[in-house]
């Protein structure tokens, strides 16, 4: 009996969320693309108010979209509630540059540069704008634990890349 | 710096200059992108738009325009009126145009650059009467034609953006072009923009009835060379 004989095709599904039905249809498209939309449910969705009853997930993940939410709060709760008994929350967003001569750099380069750049290439002056203001809104990585810890979450920690940019938040349910 | 205009974005000057450099550059390697074109105006103008100002507030009508800051859009003018306007007329000959090369005046891009209300008025009204200019000076909307309303423009306003367009677009133009360009468009254009009234102080909402002739002897504006 050869290894492929005992070789299994894995049966795990995933769920992809996002208020906005155009992301949705990219998302579809690449999934499409690289042969994995079997295992894929697309629901159009506020992620401040899931559409799935309790306790139906093993892991929550969000990446750089937690940000555009208008409460971030709900949303964290909400990952709580639809989560299982030891599932695990994870947030992937940017975050506070932890070096204080960085920060510094890293602030002046984004006021400076970011929105210009993108009126060049992309015409688009405002959206670059609000990308910057929304970061510089967005708690800073031991707010960030609080708020994931005020909605239950136990074990709260983070990591940060590259200096604090961006930082992956991690919580799980117990 | 706080917006002092609806559609203003406040920039400092580090970020003037990455939209000056940048924008130059885009707008040479495509010419169709209007919004770049429009921010290197922006960027490089406030010397000529000062300038501008102080011509306008010396000239009657300049000053009235300032202080009333007429635009000229689809909902201040009243195309269908020009329409009925006997042939030859100023509002005639604009609604023509207009038609013809299938325009609407709300086509003019918003200022945001620019950090003084009344140069960015001052900004907007060039814009706007763009395509008046071209009618007044008789001049089509091909690249000979866009090239000598630069020539016009820039003379008279000093803009970089005009002057810079003078200068580069005749490199674009064919030969049968540049033949006439250089013998008889070039030679008349440089004569009346210097000899004219700048036409950034005609309030040319007030002409619409006037034959076309008599409106460009008043404003000192000889007739533009036949067409080949």
């Amino acid at each position: 009996e050869s290894i492929d004989q005992t070789r299994i095709y894995p049966t795990s599904k995933c769920v992809v969320a996002d208020i906005n039905p155009n992301m949705l249809a990219v998302g579809k498209q690449r999934a499409i693309d690289n042969k994995f939309h079997d295992r894929i449910q697309w629901i159009e969705a506020n992620a401040e108010e899931l559409p799935f009853h309790d306790e139906q997930f093993d892991m929550y993940t969000i990446a750089f979209g937690i940000r555009n939410c208008t409460h971030i709060d709900r949303v964290v709760s909400e990952a709580y509630r639809i989560l299982k008994k030891g599932g695990r929350f994870l947030c992937l967003e940017f975050s506070q540059v932890n070096n204080t001569l960085l920060r510094y750099f890293y602030d002046q380069y984004s006021k400076t540069f970011i929105p210009p750049m993108g009126q060049i290439i992309a015409n688009d002056w405002k959206s670059y704008q609000y990308l910057i203001e929304s970061i510089r809104v967005f708690p800073k990585q031991n707010e960030f634990v609080e708020l994931i810890s005020s909605c239950k979450f136990r074990y709260v920690n983070y990591e940060n890349l590259s200096f604090g940019i961006a930082a992956i938040h991690s919580g799980y349910k117990l | 710096m706080d917006r002092l205009y609806t559609t203003h974005k406040p920039t400092n000057l580090v970020q003037k200059s990455i939209l000056a450099v940048g924008s130059g550059i885009a707008s040479i390697l495509d010419p169709s992108r209007d919004d770049m074109i429009s921010i290197f105006g922006e960027t490089t103008g406030v010397l000529a738009l000062k300038y501008l100002q102080e011509r306008m507030i010396i000239d009657p009508e300049g000053d009235e325009i300032l202080k009333k800051r007429p635009a000229i859009n689809s909902k201040t003018v009243d195309l269908n009126y020009l329409k009925t306007l006997p042939a030859g007329t100023l509002g005639k000959e604009y609604s023509d145009f207009l038609v013809k090369y299938n325009l609407t005046p709300d086509a003019r891009r918003p200022v945001s650059f620019i950090d003084d209300v009344e140069l960015a008025y001052i900004m907007r009204r060039y814009r706007e009467i763009h395509d008046l200019t071209h009618v007044t000076l008789g001049m089509p909307i091909n690249m000979l034609g866009e090239v000598t309303v630069k020539w016009f423009e820039g003379i008279q306003y000093g803009l970089p953006m005009c002057v810079l367009g003078a200068f580069f677009g005749p490199l674009r133009l064919g030969p049968r072009h540049t033949a006439k360009y250089l013998y008889l468009t070039l030679p008349w254009v440089v004569r009346i923009a210097r000899q004219s009234r700048p036409l950034i102080n005609v309030y040319f909402e007030k002409h619409w009835h006037k034959p076309l002739a008599e409106f460009r002897r008043e404003l000192n504006i000889l007739e533009p060379p036949p067409k080949i």
